[in-house]
């Protein structure tokens, strides 16, 4: 009962007042101003305290290293959003980032501090040992994006992946609960963001809120923070330091830890708390942030949702939800949606009417967006994703001046060009790699991952074809502004890997094709990045799912099949994309008979293709149910003659022959079937031009096949003689290009057989007395045989060397 | 009460003796009690002419306890969101459209909301493709017209017209079924509030507390969209299907349930299984990814409302008592399910296929789903 009474009273300003008064008056020498981590109204309270209470120095929650980088705080190249960023030295992966919005209370009182001359100190644990205390950093690295302690809401530490993270008591949820509301953003909102103190105290808010979290600290204890001890305890020394040396302080925390540090405890005590901590030799540097990365959704864990809708109600003057509405309207306008100044009106009236009627003091985010959505957008979600992308997060991009030290990524990217040889050169030089060798496969990794970055310091340069796959060629030239993209691309990551990595599985979620996406999974394969794979894999399979263009899906699967039968991943789950290629797969079979139809002449040659890199590609998949599934697919294709290509619904013969031929080659089809599928093809009924498009499917995979096969060559034979003289003109070039195609042996031969074998067209069943083709005997030779059949059985592994001496012929029916 | 027909839920109320024996009395007969109740424990301020304040009004729609102990029933089950909107919007001046895809409680909603703010959800006109403009302004009573000529007394007034002098909310159902000219005869009553009567050279003047509550459904076919003149008058809310999957299958079994009494089919023991299979896939396919989150789909072109799968489970249970042995099996509902999701034969088909190939295969314990499906496709 007692927390619920209390806070009652801490909700109720005036009442706060005396509180404040009376807690403040024994240590007027120092003000704790608890925050919410990024809370716009935080931050206006505590602009609004400082100026009342002018302290001498300003204490901040941050790492002390960054002491020595206040100063750039001030500096008008820096624009926020930043974040403070602590890594190890010869660690880079293992690090830790403060970011600072234009709204953070933090960054606030950081300005105003340098503004009025005031020292600045950091005062939480120093990086040193929060990152020596880590628990392990390549796992934290892509799975929650670096450990961010101070990105998760008001009263927290810790850092992500800490053992019992799940424990951890939210002090905001508890004093929600009990004020009846079930969204703690939104009673924090109400009970201290929107609170407008005109004429107040300027300090009162903050010691109702300190005597509130004291309540929750009561009940709560550590809330399940196990650094928190030590964290107060050297915030306490520091504040103590502070106050010996100056007469008016301000300490800027985390609302959290405003109770532990305003009791009094031993020096000695605190002393004890601190001894023995691991520490680490960190750097500690300003990085560029952005809003998508304070954003929860970014995955980075930085603890708000909306960090655009903060931005503007810090910066909007007044009238924050008309401003808003106007911005909407703009934006809405921009895309072309018919948004008038009366929607405008419209929306404002039902966004205060809303509040009013959910008994909020202002309309806040939720009521804007439910108006916005009821009055411009027509109730639909679709414009309302893209005004939460443009301005809910908003696209903001800190900046920070170039005299910052180095980023970790810059220094990563220096030890492996010391490590691998490759020194950045202005003079523009040419680079052969053979990927062979371990150094040589390192550098190409180096570089293609640079190249994810697009940090364009390599360019391939087109390896010659006769050199295989094993090679690489680059013409590396390192221009000045790259160290500028360097450092842009230090918000991806700290390390090379890492950050290509982060910046690849972005690039695939944010792809707007197929084809964009199988470009990111090459190139993470090419750049090692088996990290990312999961990421991409995952983009790919839903775009492969939404794609109905069966083309895109045709194009995609030979890369990733080449992918997982050659190994190119290295030590990534191969099960996992052997999945992907196969449920690719099965999309491709189940949606290449319509897929097929309605095609012209130039995108059946084009679904050819497909048709031939897909089977290709399915060959080399594990799975023989999918080759059978891909066969049954090409065999609807085949068969379907009961349509012309032109008409709606038909199948251009092209694609009907290449279909038939490519079960025939796999077996799939005996020459019987195949004869009765040309003769379909081939009769009266067909449409010349039809019928020469199948001819060309047929015969593109090679001639050879007319001269051991007389039965269809006869068939080919009799239906080119019945063409009639006004179609033949038009069928013509058809078969030219596709005989032309022939090798010149084989286009001689067929044109001898045709020659001199004119009534086989009349007796199609071949007999095997025949004379036998030009310059071949009518059966085998078993002594000529012989010498083939002893390598070719080889090769094949049916046998062995001995066996070869014992069953030597025979064998030759097997070529 | 989300995605039930109006005559579900309100068959899922305790019904009491309608008065004058009706059929289905209105919703402001129904729970005259609560209304009652809510009115006299609230105390909030009230807009001009309405029964009850706007708080009040959302209590009525989502439920709850009042301060005397009257539990009040929940009329729509959904986001609290949706029904605060909806009613903001009544007591702005601004209209309000529901829209939604077919069985999503449009009217159900609207009925209830009107009998909230006006006591009376009777002032009703229902859009057709053949709703004249005197439904919705004025007709004339002819046999007055010719014995005194144009006057007030023969004129008839539409529920609109009658709304507008008492203040009440008037409500037009299917607002896009209507002829896209008579639709436009309302533009001048939701922007000038007024109806001009031209014959009479005098006009009628919305009174205070009139509004309009218009019900439309974006997915059906052969629609009459709204002009963007008359979209302009509306704040538009959009009802959605039903959360969660166990909602969802609850709202089915409960529904066919009942239709499976009124059609006197006997009980199928294994029902519940096959409903949760009927509604897995009508959920994944309207939402384009499965329960689990793990595969895209794609969707295709029919609703799949719940309306739809309480059909295709209804059929199979008829299929099952009498042709088969009376257990609903996948072979009963598997031409059902095809025939509410192949609406276009081309492309709805390849979808189908795919989804059975690529996720229903796959499955735990679907294999004689994906046969019986597989059978019926093919």
């Amino acid at each position: 009962m007692s927390p619920a009474l209390r806070v009652g009273a801490a909700r109720d300003a005036a009442a706060a007042g005396e509180v404040a008064r009376a807690a403040g008056e024994s240590a007027q020498d120092v003000v704790l101003l608890g925050v919410r981590h990024h809370g716009p109204g935080s931050a206006r309270a505590v602009l609004a305290a400082l100026e009342a209470y002018r302290p001498q120095a300003v204490l901040i929650e941050g790492p002390p290293e960054a002491d020595a980088l206040a100063a750039l705080a001030a500096d008008p190249a820096m624009r926020p959003p930043v974040a403070l960023l602590s890594h190890v030295v010869d660690d880079p992966a293992r690090a830790a980032f403060w970011p600072f919005a234009e709204f953070s209370p933090e960054w606030a009182a950081l300005r105003w501090a340098l503004a009025a001359g005031a020292e600045v100190r950091f005062i939480d644990l120093p990086a040193a040992t929060s990152l020596a205390l880590l628990p392990s950093p390549e796992e934290l690295v892509l799975a929650e994006g670096p450990a961010a302690p101070d990105a998760d809401p008001p009263g927290e530490s810790g850092e992500p992946g800490e053992p019992g993270e799940e424990a951890r008591v939210d002090p905001l949820a508890v004093l929600a609960r009990t004020a009846g509301y079930d969204d703690p953003e939104r009673w924090w909102e109400d009970a201290v963001e929107h609170r407008g103190e005109e004429g107040g105290d300027p300090l009162a808010p903050f010691a109702a809120l300190a005597e509130a979290m004291a309540e929750v600290r009561a009940v709560h204890g550590d809330g399940g923070h196990p650094r928190d001890p030590a964290r107060e305890a050297h915030m306490r020394l520091k504040v103590r330091e502070a106050r010996r040396a100056h007469e008016r302080t301000a300490v800027v925390c985390g609302a959290w830890h405003v109770p532990a540090l305003a009791g009094r405890t031993a020096v000695a005590a605190d002393r004890q708390l601190l001894k023995g901590l691991p520490k680490a030799k960190v750097e500690t540097t300003w990085v560029p942030w952005t809003h998508r990365r304070l954003a929860r959704a970014s995955g980075y864990g930085a603890g708000i949702d909306s960090p655009g809708w903060y931005r503007h109600l810090f910066t909007a003057p007044d009238r924050p939800v008309t401003r808003w509405m106007t911005k909407v309207a703009g934006l809405l306008r921009e895309e072309d949606l018919p948004v008038s100044s009366a929607h405008v009106i419209e929306a404002v009236r039902l966004a205060e009417t809303l509040a009013a009627m959910r008994g909020r003091p202002l309309a806040g985010l939720g009521e804007a967006t439910d108006a916005v959505r009821a009055v411009m957008c027509d109730g639909s979600d679709v414009p309302m994703a893209l005004i939460r992308d443009r301005l809910v997060v908003g696209d903001v991009l800190g900046e920070v001046p170039p005299d910052a030290p180095a980023v970790p990524l810059a220094r990563d990217l220096a030890r492996q060009q010391r490590a691998l040889r490759l020194r950045p050169e202005a003079l523009e030089r040419h680079l052969e790699l053979d990927l062979r060798k371990d150094t040589d496969a390192a550098r190409s990794r180096l570089l293609h991952r640079l190249a994810l970055l697009g940090i364009g310091w390599g360019e391939p340069a087109g390896s010659r074809e006769s050199k295989g796959t094993f090679r690489e060629d680059w013409r590396l030239r390192w221009e000045p502004e790259l160290a500028v993209r360097v450092a842009e691309a230090g918000v991806w990551g700290t390390t090379v890997a890492s950050a290509a990595a982060a910046r690849a599985a972005d690039a695939a979620t944010h792809a707007t094709t197929l084809a964009e996406v199988t470009a990111t999974a090459e190139s993470c394969l090419l750049a090692g990045l088996a990290d990312a794979l999961p990421v991409v894999m995952r983009a790919l399979a839903d775009r492969a799912a939404l794609d109905t263009d069966v083309a895109h899906l045709a194009a995609a699967l030979p890369a990733l099949v080449r992918a997982v039968r050659y190994g190119d991943v290295r030590g990534t789950d191969a099960g996992a994309l052997g999945k992907v290629a196969e449920g690719l797969a099965l999309r491709i079979c189940v949606g290449l008979p319509p897929a097929c139809t309605g095609l012209d002449a130039d995108g059946a040659a084009q679904m050819r293709g497909h048709v031939e890199g897909v089977h290709r590609a399915v060959a080399l998949l594990p799975d023989p149910a999918l080759r059978d599934r891909w066969a049954a697919a090409l065999r609807g294709l085949a068969e379907r003659g009961d349509r012309p290509g032109g008409a709606p619904g038909g199948i251009p013969g092209l694609l009907r022959g290449a279909a038939a031929r490519l079960l025939l080659d796999d077996g799939r089809l005996d020459a019987a079937q195949v004869a009765r599928l040309m003769g379909l093809a081939l009769s009266p009924g067909t449409p010349p031009a039809e019928a020469a498009g199948w001819v060309e499917g047929f015969l593109a995979g090679g001639g050879m096949l007319l001269v051991h096969d007389q039965k269809l060559l006869a068939l080919l034979d009799g239906w080119i003689c019945g063409v009639p003289p006004a179609a033949f003109t038009d069928v013509l070039p058809l078969l030219r290009r596709t005989f032309a195609e022939f090798d010149p042996g084989v286009r001689r031969t067929v044109g001898e057989l045709v020659r001199r074998a004119p009534s086989l067209a009349a007796h199609p069943a071949p007999r095997p007395t025949d004379p036998g083709l030009p310059g071949f005997a009518p059966t085998l030779d078993p002594t000529r045989a012989e010498a083939a059949t002893h390598t070719v059985r080889l090769l094949l592994g049916t046998t062995t060397t001995t066996d070869l001496v014992t069953r030597g012929d025979g064998g030759a029916q097997d070529d | 009460m989300t995605a039930t027909t109006s005559a579900a839920a309100g068959a899922e109320q305790a019904p009491r003796p309608p008065a004058g024996g009706a059929l289905r009395p209105h919703a402001e007969q129904d729970f005259a009690a609560e209304l009652a109740a809510l009115a006299a424990a609230d105390d909030r301020p009230r807009p001009p002419r309405w029964k009850l304040s706007p708080w009040a009004v959302a209590t009525y729609l989502l439920g709850g306890t009042l301060p005397d102990g009257t539990a009040v029933t929940p009329k729509y089950v959904g986001p609290r969101r949706i029904v605060e909107v909806a009613v903001t919007t009544l007591a702005t001046d601004r209209a309000l459209l529901l829209l939604g895809v077919p069985g999503t409680a449009k009217t159900w909603v609207s009925e209830h909301l009107a009998a909230a703010v006006s006591g009376d959800s009777t002032l009703l006109v229902q859009g057709t493709a053949g709703t004249p403009e005197e439904a919705i302004r004025y007709g004339w009573n002819y046999a007055q017209l010719l014995t005194h000529g144009p006057t007030r007394e023969a004129l008839v007034p539409s529920p609109v017209m009658r709304a507008m002098a008492e203040g009440r909310l008037a409500r037009v159902e299917e607002l896009t079924r209507i002829p896209a000219d008579v639709q436009d005869t309302l533009i001048t009553i939701l922007s000038e509030k007024t109806l001009p009567i031209p014959e009479l050279g005098t006009e009628q003047q919305a009174v205070r507390g009139f509004n309009l509550i218009a019900t439309a459904n974006d997915r059906d076919r052969g629609v009459n969209d709204l002009s963007s003149a008359l979209r302009r008058r509306f704040n538009t809310v959009v009802l959605p299907l039903p959360a969660s999957a166990e909602e969802e299958v609850e709202i089915v079994a409960r529904r066919v349930a009942q239709l499976g009494r009124a059609l006197d089919l006997p009980a199928a023991p294994r029902g519940a299984d096959e409903i949760r299979r009927v509604v897995t896939v009508f959920r994944e396919l309207r939402a384009g990814i499965t329960e689990d989150g793990r595969t895209k789909l794609k969707s295709p072109s029919g609703t799949l409302s719940t309306a739809e799968a309480i059909s295709v489970v209804t059929s199979g249970l008829a299929l099952a008592a009498h042709f088969g042995d009376g257990v609903l099996r996948a072979g009963d509902i598997a031409a059902g399910i095809l025939g509410a999701v192949v609406r276009d034969p081309a492309a709805d088909r390849l979808i189908w296929q795919e989804y059975l190939e690529t996720v229903v295969r796959e499955r735990e314990g679907w294999k004689d789903f994906y046969r019986a499906c597989r059978e019926v496709t093919s």
